[in-house]
């Protein structure tokens, strides 16, 4: 039987189920179907914080959304086309996020009187009429699912733990997606186990099929590949871009690459990635605490090594001497912080950009660290770059902030040619650099290069060059401990300048016409969501400019400049104003400060009711 | 002594000329209290370095915060001055990142035990290749004189005005539970005593932790006197020898046996016939009688003290074995490719 086939634009699709349901990999392998077939893309997780909350409760709902389609798109989307729910509490925590007129498939096995009181209906949603503006298609996907494996060799359990490939195969058929991948993949992952993987494989087809033969579904989608530049692509999560570009840094600096971390969500996978790629020469050290990761990666750092940290914001708290006496030692040491929702152990799967200040100021004394932030998945990957040459040019800790939405949330990427990469070599210094008054040669660790104002970085094992510092202040120049006061004021002022003076490039700004009158200023994972609104304020006729900082400390040098330019400048941030609250001060700027910390993205149409309200009200302000 | 056949020490360049005490002296003025104990282990150190005949410039100090940990500005060789407890942590990353360098860690009985309580047993089980010098002198003394978690119960101090409530750590006992697998204990004021340790620890590969009772003379003037007073502390000391039987006293009179019920005592030599005292086994892979050994010195009195090796065992060093891991990943599946890696297995081209 051949279906409608219809075209469409872009799809967002959600899959929710309980934790143990696997939606979390049947999001993925949708994803990587989609991706390999063409679209752009863009997803995002949401999983709970505990590993396996109480079967069908609200607190136990894991949800992955994924948004396709067949142009440029920027964010997972505000909104779902499609919602999977494979029981009651799936339906009653995602149902807000689905567009009226969408679609929902349940799975009616699930909807029993027991589950639905557990999450407070009364009555089963699918029949009393509450989802009459949707085309809920009620589907028995675990009976299905247990009834097409009927002649296997497996337990009831082991039959509907399935149910989630017959979703999976379900929804391919409903989008049109090719098979081939997902079968090659079972068989990658099931290997060894060839009855489960026949299994799999089955309920995948039948799901397929029960599509194909089913008169719920009287169409059938097809999203075209999206115009992309040419070259190799892959998807790629922002963890797994970061710990690519640490490595790839490495090569760059070419110095060995050595994590010092200590295991916290949602940072813990960057470890687990490094600790596979020894052969790269990385090092990972699980350290016993997190001071004791950061302080590891600071030894590290001595010898000569591009010293990392990995954590996220509690983590970060705790580190925050060692950061100092990195920024006192000046040695290079990279910073991951995985931001979550704050404060304290707050919303651990969550993610927030709350770390702002804690990065910018959250060491006793003056104690200024650069800091870099990515803005989407795969810019993490330039991001360590980035972060590694600032460190290894000016000796200095270097932050990268990114967020719990990007650490898991992935895109389509163009890999970028190895051979391409920057190159930084770090030289270290192996002659004397000093002449004292007797004219005899000496080595002075804090003789600063005049144009980068680094000083020179001799590791032990360099002969004659042998020297001691610490986090006592330093005498200029020859680095032996000093207590005298113009000294000190000299030295804060030193690491001051020197961190204001790193060289890094202007503010682009988007500004198509060049006559807006309101600039989105953004930072971080927000330069998805922000990019649509004012991509939709365009269309209705808004005139709207868009820029992003991905360097927070030094701001780039025309920042100022270009915040004068507008007469309106929102800054978006998925916190309570942190970097609007930067600009006011350094720059006597007003902007306005759009915040939420709900642990999700921003979503674009919020967006773009702020600029829709500041433009309609702000005007004769 | 030729340090090519010892693990520990065998990455490590060696000097080509000789060296001499002076060579490891800085132009830094030394600035503890006159009289401080410190003085005589900062010349021990400088005095037998040069018996190791390393290259000075792939040795390096690291230290905490605290009297003691101002060590490292008066070693002529690398050095650093980190933060408060957080030496041991730093010392790791470094050795087990550079092989080819002898890696000291210079700390004292606050920073050591009490803010870095948490690094010091984890590097003690890990045994990475450092060698951690720990001044007991049971007082914070660069603070000006609180009560430190050695101090004896009761002790009054700035701030404990009506006497300090908690019980005090033994700093060999705390290693051996942590099995740590070289601990030993020496005294400042024994110059050939500590010296012995210190080339004992050095030889170790693996972490090394030796406490070294150390005298504050400003804040806890004789502390350790008992120990060092010629009248008494033949009486008080226990020496120990690896290999030898347990025995001590001005006349040799006492020793250390294992009783009928299993415990550990000090016994008198009448007694118990010198035939039935324990020998002592530095190298014993359980580390309960050396445990046991630690327990006997009365924490006040400090009767019965045990100086010398407790425990020296062998242990593939965390390093090693992290170095050849490394090893294994490039041998079975070849250095890495970066190109490779980005690309991974599923991608698509436009
Ligand atoms: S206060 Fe005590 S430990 Fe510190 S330098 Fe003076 S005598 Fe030595």
């Amino acid at each position: 039987m051949s279906k409608e086939l219809v075209q469409l634009d872009q799809v967002i699709i959600r899959f929710a189920g309980d934790s143990g349901d696997g939606m979390q990999l049947t999001g993925d392998r949708f994803t990587s179907t989609t991706a390999a077939f063409g679209n752009d893309l863009s997803t995002l997780p949401d999983f709970p914080a505990e590993i396996r909350a109480p079967a069908g409760t609200l607190a136990g709902v894991s949800a992955f959304q994924l948004h396709f389609a067949d142009h440029d798109i920027m964010t997972p989307g505000d909104s779902a086309h499609v919602l999977v729910a494979m029981n009651p509490a799936a339906l009653k925590a995602n149902l807000k996020d689905v567009r009226r007129g969408g679609d929902i498939i349940a799975n009616t096995d699930e909807f029993t009187k027991r589950n639905l009181e557990k999450v407070g209906y009364h009555a089963s949603p699918l029949d009393d009429g509450s989802l009459d503006s949707y085309k809920v298609h009620p589907i028995a996907l675990t009976s299905l699912t247990v009834e097409a494996l009927k002649d296997f060799d497996l337990g009831k359990k082991e039959a509907e733990r399935a149910k989630n490939m017959f979703a999976l195969g379900l929804l391919s058929w409903l989008y049109h997606r090719p098979s081939d991948g997902t079968i090659e993949w079972l068989t990658g992952k099931f290997g060894k186990k060839p009855e489960i993987l026949r299994a799999n494989i089955a309920a995948f087809e039948a799901g397929w099929s029960y599509g194909e033969t089913t008169e719920e579904f009287s169409v059938q989608y097809e999203v075209r590949p999206a115009a992309q530049p040419p070259g190799t692509y892959r998807n790629i999560s922002g963890n797994l871009a970061l710990a690519y570009g640490l490595i790839a840094a490495g090569q760059c600096a070419q110095l060995p690459v050595y994590l010092g971390s200590y295991p916290i969500t949602p940072a813990s996978d960057i470890l687990h990635e490094l600790s596979k790629h020894k052969r790269f020469g990385v090092t990972t050290f699980q350290a016993e605490d997190e001071i004791a990761g950061v302080s590891a990666a600071i030894g590290a750092a001595y010898g000569g090594a591009l010293a990392v940290t990995t954590t996220s914001g509690p983590g970060l708290a705790l580190k925050s001497e060692a950061i100092g006496l990195a920024v006192s030692l000046e040695l290079p040491l990279i910073i991951v912080d995985v931001q979550r929702g704050g404060p304290s152990t707050g919303l651990p799967t969550k993610t927030e950009q709350s770390d702002l200040l804690q990065a910018m100021f959250g060491r006793n004394g003056e104690a200024p660290v650069p800091i870099v932030a990515p803005r989407s998945p795969s810019d993490c990957f330039d991001s360590a770059i980035e972060a590694a040459r600032i460190a290894t040019t000016y000796r200095t800790p270097v932050f990268i902030l990114s967020d719990g939405y990007l650490a898991n949330g992935s895109e389509p990427w163009l890999v970028p040619d190895a051979d391409e990469l920057p190159e930084f070599p770090v030289t270290f210094a192996t002659e004397l650099n000093h002449t004292d008054a007797d004219g005899k040669q000496e080595y002075w660790p804090y003789k600063r290069d005049p144009h980068t104002l680094a000083r020179p970085w001799a590791v032990p094992g360099t002969p004659g060059l042998e020297h001691r510092i610490g986090g006592l202040e330093k005498a200029d120049g020859s680095g032996h401990i000093a207590y005298d006061a113009a000294n000190h004021d000299l030295m804060v002022r030193s690491r001051a300048a020197k961190v204001a003076g790193i060289d890094i490039p202007l503010l682009d700004v988007d500004d198509p016409d060049a006559d807006a009158t309101l600039l989105m200023l953004g930072w971080g994972s927000t330069y998805g969501p922000i990019g649509v609104a004012c991509k939709h304020a365009r269309r209705a006729g808004l005139k709207v400019a868009q820029a992003h900082l991905r360097y927070l400390n030094p701001f780039p040098a025309n920042t100022g400049e270009v915040l004068k330019r507008y007469q309106h400048v929102i800054v978006p941030e998925m916190n309570l104003g942190q970097l609007a609250m930067l600009l006011r001060a350094k720059y006597l700027v007003d902007v306005i400060s759009f915040t939420q910390v709900r642990g999700m993205p921003f979503k674009s149409d919020e967006l773009l009711q702020a600029i829709e309200d500041v433009l309609a009200n702000g005007a004769d302000k | 002594m030729s340090t090519d056949s010892i693990p520990a020490l065998s990455l490590v360049p060696k000097t080509e000329g000789k060296q001499s005490a002076k060579d490891f002296k800085t132009d830094q003025e030394v600035r503890w209290c006159p009289g401080c104990g410190d003085y005589a282990i900062l010349a021990a150190v400088q005095g037998f370095l040069p018996e190791l005949g390393l290259a000075r410039e792939n040795i390096v100090f690291i230290s905490g915060i605290g009297c003691s940990s101002r060590f490292p500005y008066y070693m002529n060789t690398y050095g650093m001055h980190s933060i408060h407890g957080r030496a041991p942590a730093v010392a790791s990353g470094l050795a087990m990142s550079r092989p080819d360098l002898s890696v000291w860690v210079i700390t004292g009985d606050g920073d050591a035990l009490s803010i870095g309580g948490n690094h010091l047993i984890h590097a003690l089980r890990r045994n990475v290749n450092i060698k951690i010098l720990l001044f007991n002198n049971r007082i914070y003394g660069l603070t000006k004189g609180q009560y430190s978690p050695t101090s004896e119960v009761g002790k009054i101090t700035k701030s404990t005005p009506m006497g300090s409530l908690d019980y005090p750590f033994n700093p060999v006992s705390v290693a051996l539970g942590a099995e740590a697998t070289f601990v030993a204990r020496t005294v400042d004021s024994d110059r050939k005593h500590l010296t012995e340790v210190l080339r004992a620890a050095a030889e170790h590969e693996g972490t090394a932790l030796v406490e070294i009772y150390q005298n504050c003379n400003i804040f806890n003037d004789g502390a350790w006197e008992p120990l060092k007073d010629s009248d008494v502390r033949d009486d008080v000391t226990i020496r120990l020898a690896h290999g030898q039987p347990i025995r001590f006293g001005a006349n040799g009179e006492k020793g250390v046996a294992r009783m009928p019920d299993g415990t550990v005592q000090v016994v008198t030599v009448e007694e118990v016939g010198a035939q039935n005292l324990l020998i002592h086994d530095a190298h014993a892979h359980d580390p309960g009688v050396a445990f046991a050994l630690s327990r006997l010195s009365d924490p006040v009195s400090l009767q019965d003290t045990p100086i010398g090796i407790f425990r020296d065992v062998p242990r593939a060093s965390y390093d090693r074995l992290l170095r050849e891991q490394l090893a294994e990943a490039r041998e079975t599946q070849g250095v890495g490719d970066l190109g490779a890696l980005l690309r991974g297995n599923d991608t698509w081209t436009v």
